[in-house]
């Protein structure tokens, strides 16, 4: 079933705080290999100016997907996650996100395409502090392959 | 700083999905059971698009000598990664130039990676702040 072209253009409600764990980041650093004290040391990271812990750039991968379920979980939308695969991925940082954080996520579908019987669609998530901070924003584009005939 | 960086070389495991899928939290199939990656048409099962991009942040920050010098980083997943079950895995290299320096001091780098000979992700770039 193609994707409801209508939800191109749609926002979401702000997702529930997503509040960034000083474990949380080491864990994720350990898992892809950054040894970097600034992501596992607090006084390392202190005496570079930042409150605690750094995430490396792609953590906020870990906030932005668990809110994109409010997109890809929506019925409406038609969207089969089992032929989905993704396409792109872009983050703009206006900081880097540090330990101790409280995200908020606002979503909105910036394109639906589909060509050659696939689905093309764009998502951007607005990622602030819970008082309104901008932290950064993620754009992913998802492709759902056409079904096998 | 010079305006290439030299190949780096990283390798991925299957130890290593298991450990990112529950880091990340994305526990997709296809990046743990050969029987349900198959099923879907892949070869076997895949690193994490988001394991890729996340090793060519390292590339990218080790070459900066900064681990938080990326201010915007954006990646096109062109072809898949498939992590055999033995002890070697794969091999995914890592090469990056300097684009362009702007009058701020921002630098934007294209990066590229391969796995096998074929490129794993294209229009690859980071724009790095400069110290």
């Amino acid at each position: 079933m193609p994707l409801d072209l209508s939800f191109a253009g749609r926002s979401w409600p702000p997702t529930e705080p997503y509040l960034v764990g000083r474990e949380k980041v080491r864990e994720f650093a350990s898992a892809i290999g950054a040894t970097d004290p600034l992501h596992h040391d607090p006084e390392a990271a202190r005496a570079a100016g930042y409150p605690d812990v750094v995430a490396p750039p792609t953590f906020p991968t870990v906030v932005t997907m668990r809110a994109s379920r409010q997109i890809i979980e929506d019925p409406q939308l038609g969207l089969d996650y089992s032929r989905v695969v993704h396409g792109d991925q872009r983050f703009a940082y206006a900081r880097q996100v540090v330990a101790g954080d409280s995200l908020i996520c606002v979503n909105t579908v910036e394109e639906i395409t589909q060509r050659g019987g696939h689905d093309f669609i764009t998502t951007r998530t607005d990622v602030t502090t819970e008082s309104g901070e901008a932290v950064l924003t993620a754009w992913s584009k998802l492709v759902q392959r056409g079904e096998e005939r | 700083m010079s305006d290439e960086f030299p190949p780096q070389v990283f390798r991925i495991t299957r130890a290593d999905l298991v450990r990112y899928c529950g880091a990340s939290g994305d526990f997709n199939v296809i990046h743990w059971s050969d029987r349900l990656a198959t099923k879907v048409g892949l070869p076997g099962v895949i690193a994490h698009g988001m394991f890729t991009m996340a090793l060519a942040g390292r590339a990218v920050t080790a070459w900066a000598g900064a681990a938080d010098a990326v201010e915007d980083f954006s990646v096109r997943f062109s072809r898949p990664v498939p992590v055999p079950d033995d002890d070697e895995g794969a091999e995914v290299i890592f090469t990056g130039r300097v684009k362009s320096t702007g009058d701020d001091g921002r630098t934007t780098i294209a990066v590229t990676a391969t796995c096998n000979g074929e490129t794993v992700l294209k229009l690859a770039q980071a724009t790095i702040r400069k110290r």
